[in-house]
């Protein structure tokens, strides 16, 4: 039996995610379909975790404008959601003078584009602001930021959720068939049918093939990874604002450089490499090579033993490796194909645009559907921004006594609290994977990996629900952690 | 730091260590032996004995006690002690932080307090190296372990992590888990070490490889892990002399299981936290010969000082560290000016403590860097010769101990210890 909705977002990404969230706000029914066995899992939790200021772009396109409208969007929403977000600004340096028309371009373009405070700055105030920084000249954006991708994602969510959008996860699409009468149906791999009066396309790296389930041939997606470097929070204040080169004609991204995260790591990365297949998140030898090399020159503190994790993402671009560069972003209302709103070639500065892009998405579906506001919708996501361990000793102290859960440490890295990780095993989407508590509890994002906490999580997993060694899985079916128990038990429990 | 707080509760111990493995057991029953009356030992786990308990497999204690124990019973012989003398004990309870003044923050179920303590000892032991911290290539499927994890989940939690595994590194517990795995239906293809020799103990070559038939690939690496879901195989490939992997080499070994045993770092961040100075070598802190850092009042043992081979070197270094614990506490301090340096010298990697008086007896411990035959160790200094041990076999996986007496070392400026 079908279920039925007015609207269905192919893709629980970043995009989706907003989109629905958006569309929450008013009395229809939506669902998101997303093929992994959580929110966020694809290009959303795999990139820097900044926000740009929307200076980089040409005047009147869709990534200017969605940038600095998004931009300016997200301390309400950060606020409202509960997400890490880090004002810190950034400097664009220049090293010779090719580098500083650039800057000055840069400059011109984001005035055009209405980014608030960029600034051409010298020597000095580049010192007062990051200490150390080479270059002669550097454009200073105010607006740049950090945060925390899959807060934002999960977060946004969250509330979608709260406020009756329904999330199928693990729901791959792989059929769209157009209804006489207007309208879709929409088959998944695992044989569950969904029908809408409009779609959604934010499906990523997949959004050129669910365009041709649904007879759009009209694009390509060239995936390109970026691979990064996770740096020990040793070296958290290390960097007191976003860095980066000026940026180089018809490089497929912005340079590799470095990032301070709102938890207090540093990235290196990314590096961009075209690839064949859509979803290969592997790193490479000779790319971490040359990012540890990159890393080393512009942070010469960096020792061997800070380097904790490496992880890819994969930008989904509409331009071949032979033209490089990039393209503005899909956003359309297609009129050959009634219902089928399409948003593709989302690579960056996707993040930072998914709000406005949710709102355009939204004066879309209206001409479809009357959105009618929902009075019940609440903005608000319940929790803290906070990690507990963030909190003054005071407060965790009369926390600690009020619920002892929040007294034991399961995660000794990065200090997160039993009562943390159990807020994130409940969490409202039911997610339950291993990945899933991660960027929820930051458990075992931490110098050891998981080593210590892991164990312990594994044990709370099954004090809460029983699990058997085979119901606990990395990321999804296909990634068990365990193949079963090693003796026998006897008398239904294990201790 | 703000000492007093009206809604947090302070205690006050006179001497508290930190971690209760081999090595805080150890020291918390000499400063109890030694006369010092409130020794407090925080411990972060549900029960004590630390890494010990998840080592079922025997073979500790035979210097201490004579005989072959198992992990959890060697631990026992301790705890033991422990409650026989009173000791106060909080398991369950993590160290958030340590000051320089010894003012440390703990968090229990329920409870969230200070401590202010007379003398500390910091004895929270080591943490595995991990997959990240080598940089290994490759996508990031589940079935990749540590090897302490897998050991923990095999033998504390009774859940088999997989059924065809292969070990990267000869260290003891990756050689341990090899046999381990084994003996539970599980088979290992191999084990690879990037080095042209093991950096296990020979008799875990011997009892966990050799006696399994078990092959050890010296020379060889992961150069890449391979798996979209769960492990599907690794690539290794043998490595030149630089350690680089030699590309026509390289082969594909399907298994579900990769176990990491790449080398234990000591788990120092309180450590750094409190201000006290690190030997880039050890990874732990510099010590005098009465194991005190250079921040007075904190001393450190065990495996958070430097990895040790045997547990049985951890519990007599920890004892030593617990004596001069509690001395420190009842005489305000019986630190003695430490003004010779130990200096690690051509074949050594690192000598311990790195600085002594000269005026109390002590041991130094070391490392070689790489295996010899038939040398000896020479502590000289200057031109002359303080101490020589001779040794048929020298290998880094051992740790040696040389016993020097205060008389010998008298009038010496510096001391140096070299492989001749």
């Amino acid at each position: 039996m079908a279920l039925e909705y007015d609207i269905v977002v192919i893709g629980g990404g970043v995009v989706g995610c907003a989109v629905a969230r958006e569309l929450s706000r008013f009395a229809v029914k939506v669902a998101v379909l997303e093929k992994e066995m959580d929110v966020g899992l694809g290009t959303s939790c795999r990139n820097s975790g900044v926000l740009h200021a929307g200076f980089n772009y040409a005047p009147g396109s869709l990534r200017a404008r969605l940038d600095v409208r998004g931009n300016a969007m997200m301390d309400d929403i950060c606020r409202d959601l509960k997400v890490k977000i880090k004002r810190i600004g950034k400097l664009t340096v220049a090293l010779d003078e090719e580098d500083e028309t650039t800057l000055h371009r840069l400059k011109e373009q984001g005035d055009a584009n209405g980014v608030p405070g960029l600034e051409l700055i010298g020597k000095d105030r580049m010192q007062q602001i990051q200490p150390g920084v080479e270059g002669s000249l550097a454009l200073y954006s105010p607006t740049s930021s950090i945060i925390s991708p899959y807060g934002l994602t999960i977060g946004l969510a969250e509330n979608a959720l709260a406020n009756g959008v329904d999330f199928h996860l693990g729901q791959q699409v792989v059929s769209i068939t157009s209804l006489a009468g207007g309208g879709w149906v929409l088959g998944t791999k695992a044989g569950e049918t969904f029908t809408a009066k409009v779609i959604v396309n934010a499906s990523g790296l997949f959004s050129a093939e669910i365009c041709r389930l649904a007879g759009i041939s009209d694009y390509v997606i060239y995936p390109c990874r970026g691979e990064y470097y996770v740096l020990d929070k040793r070296l958290d204040g290390t960097l007191k604002a976003l860095i980066y080169p000026a940026p180089k004609k018809n490089a497929p991204g912005l340079g590799i450089h470095l990032t301070p995260t709102v938890d207090g790591n540093i990235l290196i990365g990314p590096s961009a490499e075209y690839l064949n297949v859509p979803e290969d998140h592997s790193c490479t030898a000779d790319v971490m090579k040359e990012l540890r090399r990159e890393g080393q020159e512009l942070l010469p503190e960096i020792r061997m033993t800070d380097y904790i994790r490496n992880f890819a993402g994969i930008r989904p671009k509409q331009t071949p490796p032979e033209v490089g560069g990039n393209k503005d972003f899909v956003i359309e209302d297609r009129k050959d194909v009634s219902g089928f709103i399409n948003l593709l070639g989302i690579e960056s500065p996707g993040l930072t645009c998914a709000p406005a892009i949710a709102e355009m998405v939204r004066g879309m579906v209206e001409r479809h559907i009357p959105l009618h506001s929902d009075p019940s919708f609440n903005p608000v996501r319940p929790g803290s921004t906070f990690f507990f361990s963030e909190l003054p000793a005071e407060e965790r102290a009369s926390m600690i006594a009020d619920n002892p859960n929040y007294g034991e440490i399961i995660c000794r890295c990065e200090k997160i609290t039993k009562q943390e990780i159990l807020d994130a095993i409940n969490n409202p989407l039911g997610a339950r994977t291993l990945v899933s508590i991660k960027y929820r509890a930051r458990a075992s994002m931490g110098r050891c990996q998981g080593g210590f906490c892991v164990p312990r999580i594994t044990r709370i997993l099954r004090d809460e629900f029983g699990w058997a060694p085979e119901d606990y899985l990395k990321r999804s079916t296909a990634s068990p952690l365990f193949v079963g128990n090693v003796r026998p038990v006897k008398g239904g429990g294990v201790r | 730091m703000n000492m007093k707080n009206g809604t947090i509760p302070t205690i006050c111990r006179e001497v508290v260590v930190i971690g209760g493995g081999p090595a805080g057991l150890a020291a918390a029953i000499a400063a109890r032996e030694a006369g010092c009356g409130s020794v407090l030992l925080i411990e972060r786990d549900r029960i004590l004995g630390g890494i010990l308990n998840q080592c079922i497999h025997d073979g500790f204690g035979l210097h201490t006690f004579g005989e072959a124990l198992s992990g959890p019973e060697y631990a026992d012989r301790y705890i033991g002690k422990f409650r026989d003398l009173q000791i106060e004990a909080m398991e369950e309870t993590i160290v958030l932080s340590l000051s320089a003044d010894r003012l440390i923050e703990v968090s229990t179920r329920g409870t969230f307090q200070r401590i202010e303590a007379g003398a500390v000892i910091l004895a929270m032991g080591c943490r595995e190296r991990t997959r990240g911290a080598i940089s290994i290539p490759g996508s990031r499927p589940s079935g990749v372990y540590t090897a302490g994890a897998a050991q923990n989940f095999m033998n504390l939690e009774n859940i088999m992590v997989g059924k065809k595994a292969c070990i990267l590194g000869s260290g003891d517990i990756g050689l341990i888990m090899a046999r381990r795995m084994t003996l539970e239906g599980a088979k290992v293809e191999a084990v690879f070490e990037i080095l042209p020799y093991s950096s296990g103990l020979p008799r875990n070559i011997q009892q966990c490889l050799n006696d399994y038939g078990i092959p050890l690939h010296l020379n060889t690496t992961v150069t890449g892990i391979v798996g979209a879901g769960r492990l599907e195989g690794i690539r290794v490939a043998q490595v030149g002399q630089d350690r680089a992997p030699i590309p026509e080499t390289e082969r594909f070994v399907p298994c579900d299981t990769l176990l990491l045993s790449v080398g234990l770092i000591p788990e120092n961040e309180l450590t750094r936290e409190a201000g006290v100075e690190m030997d880039p070598v050890t990874g732990g802190a510099i010590v005098d010969d009465s194991f005190m850092t250079n921040v007075p009042g904190i001393f450190a043992c065990g495996n958070v000082l430097h990895v040790h081979d045997l547990v049985d070197w951890v519990s007599m270094e920890a004892g030593e560290a617990g004596k001069f614990a509690a001395c420190y506490v009842q005489n305000g301090s019986c630190a003695l000016p430490c003004l010779i340096p130990v200096k690690p010298g051509s074949g050594v990697r690192y000598t311990l403590p790195q600085k002594v008086s000269g005026e109390r007896d002590f041991v130094i411990s070391l490392r070689v860097a790489a295996p010899w035959r038939d040398r000896s160790i020479v502590v000289r200094s200057g031109g002359r010769e303080v101490a020589r041990q001779r040794h048929m076999r020298l290998h880094p996986a051992e740790m040696i101990r040389i016993d020097l007496r205060k008389e010998a070392v008298a009038g010496c400026p510096s001391l140096e210890v070299v492989v001749e």
